[in-house]
């Protein structure tokens, strides 16, 4: 019987044939390092390099308009060459970025420091980079808290809706349909105007004044109109959720619909709500600049991107970059805006994971 | 010469995580119209196998090694062209689920004469005729009229034979089937396998049958191949490897299926779970779970060896035995 | 002790679940799921319930636990018939269920303890925190598993040991029925042993009665002392395991059997299988009188026009079949 030869040539010891320890056998596997599936996320999330430039951008952008206003030398709404009692000092009007007027050179001869003006004053010779820092600070806060009232609105009507189902839900659902059907800028456009007539009056004295009627008239149609995606999303959201095989486990041990919502449906939701406020603020901040840019949006002196292109539109041959300023501003936070809510949906959606 | 020859193919899947060596070189035959049968769990990389030779891997899956010569013909490297050529109509695939791989907005018949038209030389005429010749083949009844219905209007098994029908009608030489009765319920499933069986002996063609059912193995194939994480463990005759295990992992399968031996008694599963591909450990992957794993698994891959000409097996085991009795040599004998 | 043991624990009369389905702008028809099926099992036994697609048999299993409202017929349950929220309530805390798809069933934003530990919650039955964990922990080591893994999430795990999470879980009210709806299904040949293992260790150790729903006749037949086979919404045939496999008496459980895939080449080979023509008709489609007489080899007229009776033929061996008696 010929002997079968062992290839390779390998030295073959005789006690690696002793059976394995179970502490030898067990330390060749180990199991992977804990990892929730909001770090598995956030990992996913930095990876991304576009998503995490555009959240630097964001959080830039947001921490000046926060920060600025209160260490820049010049105020948004201080006409630079009005004080009382004297007449009007027209040097500090349309100064071009860096060019100093006369009365700031004069200034500057005598040895006082002049802040320079990074994108020069506009016409009533105001500081035009603290203008538009508060424009972004105020266009980012519109948006911001129309997306809250959205995110409210819709989660609330959506989750109702596709929790109970039936009848309930025909009849929303038929509601969302109208407001999607509407043509939704002329819609805010006649609501907008609508109410700066009717609100200017009823809250005149009142703490709401500060923020402007307008301000509030926007509210009040992002309120009414903007919720109905929302609150399909998360109306879709709930409905497969409430088919899912963890529910049913839970029904099984006996738990109760406020149960099951509150454990259940909401936290898995959380992520499909994040994306899509995420995505909610850039339309919010783009409705709030249009609508200031036709003169529907915040109320002079505050200024807001929109009505700062709009302003810029009268002198828009000779000092073109008062309208691409703000023009640029608007585009960076929405597309950056955009471009981090489409991370977040690409790290955080479940139905890519494994 | 066989059909198709297997030599150490390697393939491995580049993801955020790392390298998942989802093959790790695997050689085997295929004669002309012969059934082997692929067995394996999840993550054995039998379906990967597969994907290799038909050249479909997903997005980050790469062949790093090794080759596949179907005909003679080196696959790996080849290009795009010259697979595409083999692709459905020399070698044809068919999927587990029979839902998800019909085009839902196509009627059955525009699909049918489409697979043919692209590879054969037959106009849509010639092609029509020869899309109900294969449907009456594979036991569709009506065939005109299913020509022109919807995937949706025809039962998972209905599907599965418009899939079968499909990947014949180009008479490939050899037929892959991916879990083809997975999906399906047990009285269809005998109805599919006694369908591709029949098939087979009429058309001669090469079937290699993907699964992780021993049963359906038992029933259709020639010949096996035991798969875990990407490595061969034995490979041989149906018999011999139902009848005479050389692998632990093997054993260890056939103890743990329930028979009509085993009502009422306690069945013996194999231990601990399947391995995490990311995370290979250095020497056997079976190891961990084995009950008679020895020092040298631990250390190093055993290679396949020889049991008699009809199977071959890659397990330390076999080795401790050979020497035990005799029948392999450990080369200090050589030096004397 | 004996008379106890012969008292059915579960008992089901003539049980109906019908679904409305839209088929129209306004009009729904109803989906038989459950077609009158009557049935009892004994406390400490395991019944299997099989079957193919639409025959009703996860139907069956979430209506006992009234998941779904029953349409018709009556559910006993240890001699108490459930029909008002208490009874529900109660059945809650004596039965529980574990799911086929250990990656749906476990809610993926929660710890494996707070998974094994929602019954506890949901019916208040720890008092103080310390008991909570101490009875969590005690599960997971019924089932095999660590403390470590307390405070992991269950996408951490393999199929087998969520499946496990899931087992826990359904032990956490000390239940004494356990609906089993496919547990095994979906995991790989090797794992699905170690499964069935538990199920048998946790029955003898905490004295569990059993409905086990599976399609992979194999491994009912392991688990089960009685088997139940349904097709289209009716149960066909009920009898001991072996007698099932060896003796089935009804066409349909024939056919059943003999298609079954044997794990052994020489017996695959040698075996005839009885071929059935035909696809499994839809539930919504269910042909008139005995559902299985579009693929039965043996019907006729008789068969279309009557629902044949679900009757004893010999000891504890029940069939529904108008010929029996010519056919065996």
């Amino acid at each position: 019987m010929a002997k079968k030869k062992i290839p390779f040539n390998i030295q073959i010891d005789v006690d690696s044939f002793l059976p394995a320890s179970s502490e030898e056998k067990e330390y060749m596997v180990q199991m992977r390092p804990s990892s929730t599936f909001f770090r598995d996320g956030v990992k996913r999330l930095l990876k991304n390099k576009v998503a995490t430039v555009s959240l630097i951008i964001i959080i830039i952008i947001t921490l000046s308009s926060i920060i600025l206003p209160s260490v820049w030398p010049y105020s948004y709404e201080r006409q630079l060459g009005v004080s009382l009692g004297k007449p009007v000092d027209a040097s500090y009007n349309n100064l071009r970025p860096f060019e100093y007027g006369e009365t700031e050179k004069a200034k500057i001869e005598a040895g006082e420091k002049v802040f320079p003006h990074i994108f020069g004053t506009d016409a009533q010779g105001r500081d035009y980079f603290i203008r538009i820092v508060y424009g972004t600070r105020i266009s980012l806060a519109v948006g911001f808290f129309a997306s809250i009232i959205v995110l409210i609105i819709g989660m609330l009507v959506g989750s109702i809706s596709g929790y109970i189902g039936g009848k309930v839900d025909l009849v929303i659902m038929r509601i969302v349909d109208i407001i999607y059907s509407l043509p939704d800028m002329l819609m805010v456009i006649l609501l907008a105007s609508v109410l700066k007539q009717t609100l200017g009056s009823a809250i005149e004295g009142t703490a709401l004044e500060k923020i402007g009627s307008n301000i509030i008239s926007l509210f009040i149609v992002f309120g009414l109109l903007y919720w109905v995606s929302m609150s399909r999303l998360i109306r879709g959201q709930i409905l497969s959720l409430r088919e899912q095989e963890y529910v049913l486990a839970a029904k099984s041990t006996g738990a109760k619909s406020g149960w099951i919502i509150k454990k259940h449906l909401i936290p898995n939701c959380i992520s499909v709500i994040i994306i899509s406020t995420a995505l909610q603020i850039p339309n919010a901040i783009f409705t709030e600049s249009y609508l200031s840019f036709l003169g529907l949006g915040v109320n002079a002196p505050m200024p807001s991107l929109g009505s700062l292109a709009s302003d810029a539109l009268n002198g828009i041959n000779s000092y073109s970059y008062r309208l691409i300023i703000p023009a640029i501003v608007i585009s960076l936070i929405v597309l950056s805006l955009n471009l981090f809510g489409d991370g977040l949906r690409d790290a955080f959606d479940p139905k890519l994971n494994g | 010469m066989s059909l198709l020859e297997v030599k150490d193919l390697r393939t491995s899947f580049f993801t955020d995580a790392g390298e998942v060596k989802a093959v790790n070189g695997i050689s085997f035959f295929l004669d002309h119209g012969k059934v082997l049968g692929i067995v394996g769990e999840s993550g054995s990389g039998k379906s990967v196998t597969a994907y290799s030779i038909m050249q479909i891997l997903a997005g980050t899956g790469k062949i790093v090694g090794g080759s596949i010569k179907f005909d003679g013909k080196e696959l790996v490297g080849a290009s795009e062209k010259e697979m595409k050529a083999i692709r459905g109509n020399r070698i044809s695939i068919i999927f587990q689920d029979p839902m998800t791989s019909l085009n839902p907005t196509y009627t059955i018949g525009s699909q049918l004469i489409e697979a043919i038209v692209l590879h054969t030389d037959r106009n849509k005429k010639q092609a029509y005729d020869r899309a109900v010749e294969m449907l009456k083949l594979v036991n569709v009844n009506e065939p005109e009229k299913r020509m022109k219905q919807y995937p949706f209007e025809f039962s998972g098994g209905m599907r599965q034979r418009v899939m079968i029908a499909m990947a014949l009608a180009c008479e490939p030489d050899i037929l892959i089937a991916d879990e083809p009765t997975t999906a399906l319920d047990v009285t269809i499933q005998a109805q599919i396998l006694e369908l591709m069986s029949s098939l087979q002996k009429k058309l001669g063609m090469a079937i290699i049958m993907i699964t992780h059912d021993l049963g359906v193995v038992a029933q259709m194939c020639d010949e096996v191949i035991v798969m875990y994480a990407g490595s061969i463990c034995e490979q041989g005759t149906a018999d011999e490897i139902f009848y005479n295990p050389k692998h632990e992992y093997t054993k260890g399968l056939m103890r743990s299926i329930p028979t009509t031996a085993t009502a009422g008694k306690k069945l013996q599963p194999i231990a601990g779970t399947p391995i995490d591909l990311l995370n290979m450990p250095k020497g056997c992957p079976f190891a961990p779970r084995c009950d008679a794993a020895m020092k040298i698994c631990i250390n190093q891959c055993a290679y396949p060896l020889d049991i008699n000409e009809n199977h071959r097996a890659a397990c330390w085991m076999n080795v401790k035995d050979g020497i035990a009795d005799g029948t392999i040599a450990t080369g200090e004998e050589e030096e004397q | 002790m004996s008379e106890e043991k012969n008292t059915p624990l579960v008992e089901v009369s003539h049980l109906k679940e019908y679904f409305d389905i839209n088929v129209g702008l306004f009009r729904t028809k109803p989906l038989k799921a459950v077609d009158d099926v009557s049935f009892s099992i004994k406390k400490g036994e395991t019944l299997g319930l099989v079957g193919e697609s639409g025959c009703g048999k996860t139907t069956v299993g979430r209506t006992i636990l009234h998941l779904y409202k029953p349409t018709a017929g009556k559910i006993v349950y240890d001699g108490r018939e459930i029909v008002s929220k208490d009874d529900i309530a109660m059945l809650h805390t004596k039965a529980a269920m574990v799911f086929q798809d250990p990656y749906s069933s476990l809610n993926p934003r929660m710890t494996v303890s707070d998974i094994i530990g929602e019954p506890l919650d949901v019916h208040g039955m720890c008092k103080t925190k310390e008991e909570r964990r101490d009875r969590i922990l005690e599960l997971m080591s019924h089932v095999g598993l660590n403390s470590e893994h307390a405070s992991r999430y269950a996408h951490e795990f393999s199929g087998g040991q969520r499946q496990r999470i899931g087992i826990a879980r359904s032990l956490a009210v000390n239940p004494e029925f356990i609906v089993c709806d496919e547990p095994v299904s979906a995991l790989d040949v090797s794992i699905q042993a170690q499964v069935i293992n538990m199920f048998d260790e946790l029955q003898d150790k905490l004295g569990l009665t059993y409905l086990f729903i599976a399609h992979d006749l194999l491994v009912v037949r392991h688990i089960s002392d009685r088997i139940a086979v349904m097709y289209l919404g009716k149960m066909v045939e009920l009898a001991e395991a072996n007698e099932i496999y060896d003796h089935p008496l009804h066409p349909y459980s024939k056919a059943l059997m003999s298609a079954v895939p044997l794990p052994d080449p020489q017996v695959a080979r040698a075996n005839q299988r009885i071929p059935l023509t035909g696809d499994i008709p839809s539930p919504l489609n269910a042909p008139s009188g005995c559902p299985f007489r579009t693929r039965c080899p043996y019907a006729t007229e008789a068969c279309a026009e009557s629902m044949p009776e679900f009757k004893e033929v010999s000891s504890g061996h029940f069939v529904a079949c108008h010929r029996t008696e010519e056919i065996n």
